[in-house]
């Protein structure tokens, strides 16, 4: 946690984020994460090793529903609220993933 | 100049009144609309008001309770809901244009609750973008101005349902706190705000920011009318696993019991020792709350809560890691913007690129590095176990102390643009709110006093998980405290 | 395409992702029905839409299920965590998927195969499956479609995914592997494991290495196969890909290949950028799963009989080896075979009949008459032809073989009778006789036809052979 971030690493997590920087958002973004980074490094000096990490705030566990169908959603209603719909279904662009 | 409302009616006058038939539903929403009519266009509390809808909805309560009909506790009282929560059929933003558009096929489980309980909804309010920011200024819609002083911001995220109370737009408002969205426009508009224990309120329908942080909450002009608008919406939801499996406490009850006996700890690292900024109006403020307290018959003591000097670090690297995977869902696929794109990859980044201002940006980008392979337990895995260390702490001073105390934020409102160009100063704002968000405790800003500035400074009042009933308990004995310094002032 | 064993000198190493399609009402965070062939995007709600603000709570029943077949292939039932897996794909609402990572709800457990065998399981997890995409335009395929369109109706289906380890080391065993996790599926009724719908879908990871090594070389991981058969080509076809490639001094990359089931090949999918990072974070919105011990031996309790265990009891009982009556456990017939059992039949002729003859099913078989029916064959009374006929009346009409028998005319032959024929027969050909008892084997069907001829077909050509040996040794 020494080094401070890179734009080649802002530029990594904006691919990941699927987000486009400009050049000078690359760097203004590169910098104020340097700094946040660099604050939050006080927590580095803390041993901590002992202590488990906090997933939930409250202590519960098998949180479950029953197995009972409830009604689901007008069709029109959710595909009304789509950018662009086909056939019933959502309609995207060329898919430049897996063969499926 | 200012639009504050002076001497407005509470929720719990409104309700009383309409239920008793001494007015109306709509003679009350009336008088709201008519402040919304008046000064909105320079406050900008709102994202959307709905004057007609609740002027509707205002006749058809009043047609039944001619008709004998009880509609609840909040019977005809005016209200307003972050544009974070959704309501179905009505625009629900978050103040990004990513979701600029989008209606909702459903409601939030507390949207429900306040209209189930004889609340009308009067409008969605502004908020900055996502729920990331403390002034309101990361708004995509523009920013809400403070109604005690329009050259200065209300806070935020929540500032729009702080300012909505503040100029008697509506007798309650629900927010949300991640890491001070409620109470500390609370506190720089001059309003109660409450943060309940994390998993009091259902997050259901409340588009997230931070999930294991989020808690929904109210701002209102008194502590009696926020105890009732928790009674409402508190209470175990089905719908959201993180929910408490208990009703609601009964804290109307709680309110006129006094503090004598009761143990309150000042929070030593909060007032000057240990986290730097907290100003000195701020510091003195909260100093004679607690000589009040002592002075009512409480035991004051200071306490000490190390590891809170470490929230702010924490609380950046877990809300962004988790917020970073809470808003991938906004890929132009389903609902929202869409920029187009030859393929689904380059649509994605359009949209997205697009849709989301530079705060989304930053914490998107920076919870992805901390969550990212080779990080993971520097940063995401770290933060988490502070979270554990300080909630140990909490939970060591409660043995000693029945609530805390400390300063809500480090300043009073400020000004337009004065930390804007810096994030981290910005982020110091949360400094004395952000630890209860790590630990899940209550907490929640009363008024108390004015600032050198002549703005309100609000007193942070912090409690064990669940423990509303004690700290509303105490905060009803500030409110009053308050009252009787403002009066023996003038 | 034969399933040849691999080169002189190389060893194949398959370990196999099985995702299972859970058998309950709903899905597995909402209440919205768990059906497959509705129409597109008539299942889905916030939560399966990963609509803003829509939060998940996981089905009690779900849990269940992957608990029993957690339980069902030995794995430790342990306390577990959701995580989500963080990647944009269009077919997944929330750009993320709710899985469990480092603590799943099945641990370390074994899955024994019919021969023996036993193949490691690693784990097996708890997740949610995601939509389904349609190409549109160009051949169909993904990659040269115009656009594509999204149904949501399968997002949010619970699914388990059962990794196992990679054992495997033969196309039979992998085979035998997917078999009987499916025979599980269906004996703990956890999933209706059609693999042709999907809801069972195997992924190989395929590495090959010199026989002898122990070393794990750079694996591919198939998918699209949907059938046994199938994953047998493509497991195949990959192994001989390796091979191809270290023989020419190169060597494959670690990648995600798709069976190309009409070309029998596999081809390189487009690598998904930065897939290597899913960034697995613990999922705030849902709690951990923590079962109780009672919880765990009430579904030990109540599990029903597995294959495995199936298998040993009935070979047990037939005084054989599990894998002698493999098939006969996977065809759901072990229930009549140990009644016929019970009830005096010999193992051997139970299950003789049981594979060879009764394939199609037992009909009005009884399994009284059917044990009648053995042991008439193992006395001698009907000969193994005969029986065969018996047995196809019994099935298609029920009835006792004895009636069946004596209505076919099929009289059970005296031994004296037969021994008057054979001693006839050797009297009438001496010089056949001479080669017989001097080991001609060829000449035995000489006598055997004879004597059937003699008799029609009533004889038991076993007693006829006995005869002719005990004529053969005291000449």
């Amino acid at each position: 946690m020494s080094n401070r971030i890179s734009t080649d690493e802002v530029a990594h997590v904006a691919r990941l984020a699927r987000l486009q920087l400009t050049q000078g958002e690359l760097e203004r973004f590169t910098e104020q994460l340097g700094d946040v980074l660099e604050h939050a490094a006080d927590i580095e000096a803390l041993d901590l090793d002992g202590v488990t990490p906090m997933a939930h705030p409250l202590p519960l566990a098998n949180v479950a529903r029953p197995d009972t169908v409830r009604p689901s959603l007008d069709r029109d209603e959710v595909l009304s609220q789509a950018p662009a719909v086909e056939d019933g279904r959502f309609k995207v662009p060329k898919i430049l993933g897996e063969e499926l | 100049m200012s639009h504050a409302v002076d001497n407005p009616s509470t929720a719990i006058e409104i309700a009383q009144a309409v239920a008793s038939g001494a007015t109306n539903a709509s003679t009350v929403m009336d008088e709201h609309l008519a402040r919304i009519e008046a000064s909105e266009t320079e406050v900008h509390a709102f994202n959307l008001v709905l004057a007609d809808q609740a002027r509707q909805h205002a006749d058809a309560l009043d047609a039944r309770i001619a008709a004998g009909e009880d509609v609840g506790p909040l019977a005809g009282v005016p209200i307003a809901l972050k544009d974070n929560m959704c309501t179905r059929g009505i625009a629900t933003t978050c103040s990004s244009r990513i979701l600029e558009g989008w209606e909702p096929p459903y409601n939030a489980t507390v949207a429900d609750r306040l209209a189930n309980a004889g609340a009308i909804l009067v409008g969605k309010t502004n908020l900055d973008e996502f729920a990331m920011g403390s002034s309101t200024e990361n708004s995509a819609f523009g920013p809400t101005k403070n109604p005690h002083d329009l050259s200065r911001v209300p806070g935020g995220s929540s500032g729009g349902s702080a300012a909505a109370v503040a100029a008697g737009y509506v007798a309650a408002s629900l927010g949300s706190d991640t890491g001070g969205s409620i109470r500390q426009p609370a506190a720089l508009c001059g309003v109660v705000g409450v943060k309940p224990t994390y998993g009091a309120v259902s997050r259901y329908g409340l588009i997230a920011f931070a999930s294991s942080l989020d808690q929904i909450g109210p701002f209102t002009h008194t502590v009696a009318d926020a105890a009732l608008v928790h009674e409402v919406i508190g209470g175990h939801d089905p719908l959201d696993s993180t929910s408490i499996p208990q009703p609601a406490p009964a804290l109307t009850e709680v309110l006129d019991r006094g503090v004598d006996g009761l143990r309150v700890g000042l929070i030593d690292e909060m007032m000057g020792h240990g986290i730097d900024g907290i100003s000195a109006d701020v510091l003195a403020r909260t100093n004679e709350a607690a000589e009040a307290l002592a002075a009512a018959g409480a035991k004051v003591d200071r306490v000490s809560i190390p590891a809170s000097i470490y929230g702010l670090s924490s609380y950046y690297l877990v809300a962004p890691a988790e917020a970073s995977s809470n808003l991938s869902r906004y890929d132009g696929v389903r609902y929202g913007l869409r920029e187009d794109g030859a393929n689904v990859v380059e649509m994605n980044t359009a949209t997205r690129t697009a849709g989301f201002g530079d705060e989304v940006k930053r914490r998107i980008m920076l919870g992805t590095y901390a969550l990212s392979a080779g990080y993971y337990d520097a940063y995401y895995g770290k933060a988490q176990r502070l979270r554990t260390l300080l909630a140990q702490e909490f939970n060591e001073a409660y043995q000693r102390f029945d609530v805390l105390l400390s300063p809500t934020s480090p300043c009073t409102a400020f000004a337009f643009g004065d930390k804007t160009a810096d994030p981290m100063a910005m982020y110091l704002n949360d400094v004395c709110t952000i630890p209860s968000n790590l630990s899940g405790d209550p907490a929640m800003s009363v008024p108390f006093g004015i600032g050198d500035d002549g703005m309100p400074v609000g007193v942070q009042v912090l409690a064990p998980a669940t423990h509303e009933p004690v700290m509303f308990q105490v905060a009803a004995e500030v409110e009053r405290l308050a009252a009787e310094a403002k009066g023996a002032a003038q | 395409m034969s399933e040849s064993d691999l080169p002189e000198g190389w060893e194949l190493v398959v370990g196999l992702e099985v995702h299972v399609e859970l058998a309950t009402n709903t899905k597995l965070f909402c209440s919205c029905p768990n059906m497959f062939g509705d129409e597109a995007n008539t299942n889905v709600c916030p939560t399966c839409l990963g609509l803003p603000g829509s939060l998940p709570v996981v089905n009690e029943q779900a849990v269940h299920f992957a608990m029993v077949l957690g339980r069902a292939l030995g794995c430790t039932v342990q306390p577990s965590v959701f995580a989500r897996k963080n990647y944009f794909y269009p077919d997944m609402p929330k750009d993320y998927q709710v899985s469990q990572y480092d603590l799943p709800t099945n641990g370390e457990g074994a899955l024994e195969l019919p021969d023996g065998y036993v193949v490691g399981i690693e784990r097996a997890h708890i997740e949610e499956d995601t939509g389904k995409s349609t190409h549109v335009g160009g051949d169909g395929r993904i990659s040269g479609a115009d656009y594509s369109l999204v149904d949501y109706n399968r997002a949010g289906v619970p699914l388990v995914e059962v990794v196992s380890r990679p054992n495997m080391h033969t196309i039979e065993h992998a085979k035998a592997y997917v078999s009987e996790l499916r025979d599980i599926l269906l004996a703990t009724g956890v999933s209706d494991a059609k693999m042709e719908e999907g809801s069972m879908r195997v992924d190989a990871n395929v590495s090959v290495r010199p026989t002898g090594s122990t070393e794990l070389r750079t694996r591919c991981e198939i998918k699209n196969v949907n059938s046994i058969r199938s994953m047998g080509r493509a497991i195949d076809y990959e192994a001989h890909r390796h091979i191809d490639l270290y023989n020419n001094n190169d060597a494959p990359r670690q990648e995600t290949r798709h069976w190309d089931e009409a070309n029998g090949r596999t081809r390189p999918g487009r690598s998904k950028e930065d897939a290597d990072d899913y960034r697995y974070f613990a999922e705030p919105d849902l709690l951990p799963l923590d079962p109780t011990a009672a919880e765990i031996a009430a579904i030990d309790e109540a599990m029903p009989a597995l294959p495995q265990q199936r298998r040993r009891a009935l070979a047990e009982a037939a005084g054989l080896v599990p894998a002698d009556v493999a098939l006969v456990v996977e065809r759901n017939q072990d229930e009549l075979a140990l009644a016929a059992l019970a009830a005096g039949a010999g193992g051997a002729g139970v299950v003789k009949h049981l594979i060879n003859n009764l394939a199609d099913g037992a009909g009005q078989l009884t399994p009284e008459a059917f044990a009648g029916l053995v042991s008439m064959e193992t006395r001698g009374d009907l000969s193994s032809t005969q029986a065969k006929t018996v047995l196809a009346e019994l099935v298609a009409n029920g009835g006792q073989p004895a009636d069946v028998a004596a209505g076919l005319g099929f009289e059970a032959m005296d031994t004296s009778e037969l021994e008057i024929l054979v001693d006839g027969l050797i009297a009438d050909n001496p010089d056949e006789w001479g080669r017989f008892c001097e080991g001609d084997k060829k000449i035995q069907g000489f006598f055997v036809g004879q004597i059937m001829k003699a008799t029609k077909g009533q004889a038991d050509g076993k007693v006829v052979n006995q005869l002719l040996a005990s004529r053969a040794s005291s000449s």
